[in-house]
């Protein structure tokens, strides 16, 4: 097939061309800042040897510090939020074929995908407010930010969840029924540990989601409540800073470790199931 | 637990039914669908010192409806919200289009690959997606500014003269803050959001489809548009929409890597709301610009029904 599609040694030439450059694309400015961060020079763009004088100067920075706890604080608690609304969510809408309101129900996941920032922050910005006219709270702070994260996390988490719960076997979940499990039960027996994979990376997805994000954090943060996005985005709009890049680049450097563990765990479990799965056949057919 | 009869368990669904479905639903009108009807409420509201005047009000026996549409025509009569709106589906539209053009045959060899070679290159494309994207198009001001790596290339190879003339830039040699930076960041970051949906599109395909158009004599062009490109319209789609909704209301790349030229009406909603700290205003821009990305969410949400129904 490969002969038919590529053809010619040219035009194979060319689709690896294509895609050689294309990663160059992606990755270019992610490499740029981490050699950034090690350059000995007010100019970030102009080599004038290694120095680790700006993680010295990162580790000083309290304003940013303080940002990045509280950015980790709010990351987590949406990553954990954001799961558990999400995989019932992506259980109504796969489990559930009819209900009333589901065209309704589908498409406020769906929205917040696309939706511009700057309006869903706004607007729940405008209603919290209302909220807190009314009834005397929630002052705006972190737990207005983590709500505003928490909507685009659920979204996300959604579709994770969703593309595995529709890949499952119904079937497995009827026979533990028939076996006399209770709806809970099976749950927690059958269904979890099939899609635990996909509510793994729905966490982490969302968990760098929320680390992330500028927009929303903006609109719904308060006095005394700076994440590390709004830290780095007050001083990316006046030029370059090297402490960003020093922070931009512990940031990677945890982020990717996270994410190359996770998928080799992730693939690792993959193997074994597989694994354990073709034993079972083999043993019971 | 094996005598647990049967309708038992059925019994105990409907109560799991509703908690199910009951809790994000009810969760999402609150926190997503009543905030734009507020939204709305508040872009035909006066202003009565720091609060909003009540848009129902009944005084001395007379129930008074107050709808103040000042707003609206002030803002479809200005000039400048008018090209700010249009530039920033210009934009958009730009960006999309850029995103088809490089990540259609980027899914395309990808999904020809070798198929042990796939799940690396795309595991490649969601790594970015993983690390902050506001430090990567930070990371872009470094690389098209002054001595930036990526300018000195573009000037060493005269594509600053190509951007000139085409009007993409105004001075020669001058690449950051400009309709050329805006719309290299936003490619840069949407790409992904094109090449995910097009890649699990194409890499789906049926390849015995493009054998049997060439054993029927078409050329590998010709089966290409005529078999391959229909059949990954769904994908198409859904990346056009992941990519064109958000860039219309874009607003931390135009505030990093645009210029003052480059209004984008994202960037006018923020300005209203925290300089001018009209919220009236700001909620009346937002209104209009949830008109503007109607059609594209309303397809985006069929598409992604489509496609979900499909599946299971």
């Amino acid at each position: 097939m490969n002969r038919t599609v590529f053809g010619t040694g040219f035009a194979r030439r060319f689709g690896q061309g294509w895609l050689g450059a294309g990663y160059l694309f992606l990755y270019l400015p992610i490499v740029a800042l981490v050699i950034f961060s090690f350059n000995d020079s007010p100019i970030p763009t102009v080599w004038n040897g290694f120095t680790l004088k700006w993680y010295a100067v990162l580790a000083q920075d309290r304003e940013m510090l303080a940002g990045l706890w509280l950015s980790l604080q709010i990351a987590f608690m949406t990553a954990c939020g954001s799961v558990v609304l999400g995989t019932l969510a992506a259980f109504a809408l796969v489990k559930y074929r009819r209900f009333r309101g589901r065209t309704l129900f589908s498409g406020m996941v769906n929205a917040p995908l696309v939706m511009p920032e700057v309006i869903v922050g706004l607007s729940l910005l405008l209603m919290l407010v209302s909220v807190q006219r009314a009834l005397g709270f929630p002052e705006r702070g972190m737990m207005t930010i983590w709500l505003g994260h928490l909507l685009l996390g659920m979204a996300y988490a959604t579709v994770v969840v969703q593309a595995r719960l529709q890949d499952l076997n119904p079937q497995l979940e009827e026979a533990a029924m028939d076996l006399g499990a209770r709806p809970h039960q099976v749950f927690a027996l059958v269904t979890l540990p099939m899609i635990a994979q996909a509510l793994v990376s729905a966490w982490l997805l969302t968990f760098t989601i929320s680390l992330d994000d500028v927009v929303l954090s903006a609109f719904l943060s308060g006095p005394g409540s700076t994440t590390m996005p709004l830290v780095i985005f007050s001083r990316a709009r006046l030029g370059m800073n090297p402490s960003v890049n020093a922070m931009a680049t512990v940031v990677i450097v945890i982020v990717a470790t996270g994410v190359v563990a996770a998928s080799w765990l992730i693939a690792r479990a993959e193997r074994q199931r597989a694994l354990a799965m073709a034993e079972a056949q083999r043993a019971g057919g | 637990m094996n005598a647990t009869p049967l309708p038992l368990a059925r019994r105990l669904l409907p109560g799991g039914r509703a908690a199910v479905i009951g809790l994000p639903y009810l969760w999402l009108l609150a926190f997503f669908l009543a905030p734009f009807l507020i939204v709305l409420k508040i872009s035909v509201s006066e202003m009565e010192n720091v609060s909003f005047k009540d848009l129902l009000t009944l005084q001395d026996g007379v129930l008074q409806l107050s709808l103040r549409f000042g707003n609206y025509l002030y803002v479809l009569q200005d000039e400048l919200y008018f090209a700010t709106y249009l530039a920033s589906v210009k934009y958009a539209a730009a960006t999309t289009l850029l995103c088809l053009a490089i990540g259609y045959p980027f899914a395309y060899f990808m999904a020809r690959a070798p198929k042990t070679l796939q799940p690396a290159l795309l595991m490649l494309v969601m790594l970015p997606f993983w690390t902050s994207f506001l430090l990567r198009v930070y990371a872009w001001k470094a690389l098209l500014g002054e001595q930036g790596w990526v300018a000195e290339l573009l000037i060493a190879l005269q594509v600053d003269d190509l951007l000139l003339a085409a009007g993409l830039i105004a001075t020669e040699g001058k690449l950051m803050n400009t309709p050329f930076s805006l719309v290299l960041g936003m490619v840069y970051t949407y790409l992904p959001f094109m090449i995910l949906p097009l890649y699990a599109n194409l890499s789906k395909m049926d390849l015995r489809l493009l054998e049997a158009a060439q054993d029927l004599g078409a050329t590998p062009a010709l089966a290409f548009w005529k078999v391959t490109v229909p059949l990954s319209k769904a994908g198409i789609i859904a990346g056009s929409m992941l990519v064109f909704i958000p860039c219309v209301g874009e607003f931390v790349i135009p505030e990093l890597l645009g210029g003052p030229q480059t209004l984008m009406i994202g960037r006018v909603l923020w300005d209203e709301f925290f300089s001018n700290n009209d919220w009236p205003m700001a909620a009346t821009v937002a209104v209009l610009m949830i008109l503007l990305i109607i059609v594209p969410l309303a397809l985006f949400n069929r598409y992604q029904a489509q496609a979900q129904e499909k599946r299971a």
